[in-house]
């Protein structure tokens, strides 16, 4: 690769995948920005701009690991990559030969290339694929399919042509998805409101023509008084709701007490603003997006929460509204064939999850279950047992609470293998290391991607690895040759995606105009004649039957979150543009933006403890143990019974010199907090967790 | 004065540091280097009292009468003739710092590696090459332009950046 290239790819730093033109010289990468034939335009975060660093970075892992102390004690030998392979799937052939396919769990973050994840486990003849989301956006969209019948990704946010935006649990400014943040302004551009529900002033909020900073944990109150006024003022979207909402009547009456009075009461937002809110909405709409959520993995009843945020959308006629919440289409939606899919190569398993999900837990999607739930099943070998454990691009020692508790449940497992590209908690306490190469040296899978314009889109490898790196397909598909599953065992990456276009009528030269493959001209909008969706009555279901049967109201009464117990706070916690999940904070440019995290602290209880902005604080969980140190940022903009700190930080691993000893990990803070998880919606509840904190000097 | 200017539109911008991270990499500077850097203030209560952030990116404002060019022996800081954009000839750079001391916002840095001043220079070859500088083109959020004299926020942000950018150093 002489001389100067542009690559069409796809970023890989976070989780959104934006489309990326790599510009590379003598065959190294030099610069990234966005793909400027996207709807992007150059335009890239600060994490995907720091990819490079990332590929040049040395404190990753640089070749298999194969561990030879105790777990997490970071003694390791060195493996050539057919030793590891070799030694990984023996391992599995010795566990699935005593327990059966059943026996290995697999997860990663989600995403667009998992099918491949999917087809591997398949090909094992497991049940057990998992993802991230019980600690995620489970609650969102186990609400879109109560509500809709459909996931939270088959109806698109249309905010460039949206006239009211209301974000609740969406800091979209700061928790950056590129297309997005550039929607949303663009959309404000043309006159569309913001108004930002959240228990802080986020970058978000300083942008918003309403901001309601609530007492966290009372979102739902907020949201029942503003279905209360739009019913009891006749404010809803009348002949839409005819036709496509179901049990109304239970609905009016489950809110008939819900004042915005009352809301005030439980929220400390004034009555008033509540009114004038629902009325404001009752104008713009139906081009209106009341956002259900990301990571809602926060309170005991966020489903519920997300759910009155598709109920409130329902009722003001937005979802499959143009400005609203569209129908995302698919390929077949657009007259077009979809991709061929990987999984397919294998038939579906018969065997029941071992989470639970799908049979003990019946509302809940079968797809990517309940991670958390999966570990109980390592640890009491109830309902079989479970022997081996594969993470792939997922670390879940940091991204759920309580590390200990959960080491505690993989103790029953005979085989833990981390597949990643930068070190992690989960990967210093591994079995087995699987370096995978960055997002600049690797390909991946073709992805299709559902929308108002469905696409096709590919990573291409801008540069080789500068490290012992191999690509997901290389490792898994490596795998599987060893373990006889030959149907996936591609040697060449061109193979797997001609498997993948077959039906589709696209060749891959039609990706190198501008990356990715467009499958209409214009976005298409459904009419509302056309409008039916996924639910037993085809309408949008105030009651759930499915949800009913699981034996979970879908109309659930408030109650009121408990006070923080004296001189204590809850924990909250949340993103910043400039890191993702914790595993680019070692990222030299990344770590000299910011290589510590703050604690927002209300000025009042500031004052009340006698601690100074900028001081040294420790952070104290609810047993009294003390989880770091962390500086005070004072603020009258965040709840008083809040304490704020940006996710990912405090870091221990000695292989992380700019990450590690600096700010304070939330998750350590939630001791216990495995066992504590929304039972309607799945996802683990980690705000309901208190903490304290004390001058650091105090002890020194 | 340079023909051009990097202005910040406040109600895109979104503090997100991607402007500092783009234009690193473009000129390849190592960790503690920043050609331009870009300033948050806020949380801060508004007019209404609803939280607000200020924010401001500030790369070379390539005077006029560039303070640094004046104090420099070799001549390596050079005012371009056809468009004002003040850089350094680094072949000619001598490393004597002076243009840091000179420069009343410090826009100059010290590069160990190579012991020489480095400066924004607006991206030239990019702009030569009828490309936008990095900062401009990465902005996740399309809040920097690069605009010229006839453009009404070239004299705005010139007006009130320097005082801005004083104040928060």
């Amino acid at each position: 690769m002489a001389g100067r290239q542009q690559v069409y790819s796809v970023c890989g730093m976070c989780s959104v995948r934006c489309p990326i033109v790599v510009e590379v010289e003598d065959g190294k990468a030099v610069r990234i920005e966005g793909n400027p034939k996207s709807p992007l335009k150059g335009s890239l975060c600060a994490r995907g701009a720091a990819g490079i660093a990332l590929e040049m970075d040395a404190e990753r892992p640089q070749r298999p690991l194969i561990r030879v102390g105790e777990r997490g004690e970071g003694k390791w030998r060195e493996a050539s990559w057919d030793e590891a392979l070799d030694y990984v799937a023996g391992k599995l052939k010795d566990i699935t030969a005593a327990h059966g396919g059943r026996s290995v769990l697999f997860s990663d973050r989600g995403g667009p290339f998992v099918d491949l994840h999917q087809a591997f486990v398949r090909g094992l003849g497991s049940p057990n694929y998992c993802n991230h989301d019980s600690a995620c956006a489970r609650n969102v969209q186990h609400a879109a399919k109560s509500v809709m019948g459909i996931g939270r990704k088959e109806v698109v946010y249309d905010y460039r042509n949206c006239k009211h935006l209301v974000l609740q649990t969406r800091n979209i400014l700061e928790a950056i998805n590129v297309a997005e943040a550039n929607a949303v302004l663009d959309g404000m551009e043309k006159g569309c409101k913001l108004s930002v529900v959240d228990i802080r002033a986020t970058y978000t909020a300083g942008k918003a023509d309403n901001f309601y900073m609530v007492r966290p944990g009372s979102d739902l109150a907020f949201n029942l008084a503003v279905i209360h006024v739009l019913i009891n003022e006749g404010l809803y979207n009348k002949p839409y709701v005819e036709a496509h909402v179901q049990d109304l009547d239970a609905l009016a009456q489950h809110v008939a007490t819900c004042t915005p009075q009352w809301a005030e009461g439980e929220t400390g937002v004034p009555a008033a603003a509540i009114t004038a809110l629902a009325r404001q909405l009752a104008e713009a709409a139906p081009g209106v997006i009341w956002h259900p959520g990301w990571m809602v993995a926060r309170y005991d009843d966020s489903f519920h929460v997300c759910r009155t945020a598709y109920i409130i959308n329902a009722l003001l006629g937005s979802i499959g509204a143009k400005g609203g919440l569209p129908i995302a289409n698919k390929p077949g939606d657009v007259g077009r064939k979809g991709l061929k899919k990987l999984v397919d190569l294998y038939p579906a398993p018969e065997e029941k999850r071992a989470d639970g999900v799908g049979w003990r837990h019946t509302q809940f999607d079968g797809g990517p279950g309940l991670i958390n739930l999966a570990y109980d099943a390592i640890a009491t070998g109830d309902p079989y047992p479970v022997k081996a454990y594969i993470c792939y691009r997922h670390d879940p020692l940091m991204a759920m609470p309580d590390a200990e508790a959960m080491k505690r449940k993989w103790e029953g497992l005979d085989l833990l293998v981390s597949v990643t590209f930068s070190w992690s908690d989960t990967a210093w306490h591994s079995d087995v290391v699987l370096p995978l190469s960055t997002y600049l040296s690797r390909e991946s899978i073709i992805a299709s991607k559902g929308g108002l314009k469905p696409q096709f889109f590919v990573r291409k490898r801008s540069m080789q690895p500068t490290l012992d790196t191999r690509a997901d397909w290389e490792i898994l598909c490596g795998l599987a040759k060893r373990l006889g599953m030959d149907k996936l065992a591609f040697e060449r990456i061109e193979d797997i995606w001609e498997y993948q276009l077959q039906p589709t009528g696209v060749t891959m030269a039609d990706f190198d105009a501008k990356g990715f493959v467009e499958l209409c001209d214009a976005p298409k909008y459904r009419e509302d004649a056309e409008l039916k969706f996924a639910t037993s009555s085809g309408k949008l279901e105030m009651i759930s039957p499915k949800w009913t049967k699981a034996g979970e109201p879908s109309l659930r009464p408030y109650a009121a979150p408990p006070a923080p117990p004296q001189g204590m706070f809850r924990i909250a916690f949340g993103r910043t543009a400039l890191h993702t999940q914790g595993h680019t904070v070692n990222n030299p440019l990344l770590a000299e933006q910011m290589s510590t995290n703050v604690a927002w602290i209300n000025t009042a209880r500031a004052a009340e403890l006698g601690i100074a902005d900028g001081e040294l604080l420790e952070v104290l969980d609810a047993r009294g143990t003390a989880a770091g140190r962390i500086r005070a940022f004072v603020t009258d903009f965040v709840h008083p019974e809040a304490l704020f700190m940006v996710h990912g930080f405090g870091h221990r691993l000695p292989v992380e010199s700019r990450a590690r000893g600096k700010g304070v990990a939330d998750q350590e803070l939630m001791p216990g907090g495995l066992e504590r998880y929304d039972r309607a919606g799945g996802g683990i509840s980690m705000q309901e967790h208190f903490v304290a904190v004390r001058k650091a000097a105090a002890r020194a | 004065m340079s023909t051009y200017c990097i202005v910040t539109d406040e109600r895109r911008c979104i503090s997100c540091k991607a402007c500092e991270v783009h234009c690193k990499v473009k000129n390849a500077m190592p960790v503690g280097i920043k050609l331009g850097e870009h300033f948050t203030e806020g949380p801060v209560p508004g007019p209404n009292g609803a939280p607000l952030y200020r924010t401001l990116y500030m790369p070379c404002f390539h005077c006029e009468e560039p303070e640094c060019v004046d104090v420099c022996p070799t001549g390596a800081m050079t005012k371009r003739e056809a468009d004002g954009i003040v850089y350094v000839e680094a072949d000619d750079c001598i490393g004597c710092g002076a243009c840091l001391e000179a420069c009343p916002w410090h826009i100059p840095q010290w590069n160990e590696d190579g012991d020489k001043a480095v400066k924004c220079d607006l991206c030239m070859d990019r702009i030569d090459a009828g490309l936008k500088p990095a900062c401009v083109t990465g902005c996740t959020t399309h809040a920097l332009a690069l605009v010229g004299q006839d453009d009404p926020r070239y004299e705005e942000q010139r007006k009130r950046a320097p005082q801005r950018a004083l104040a928060e150093r």
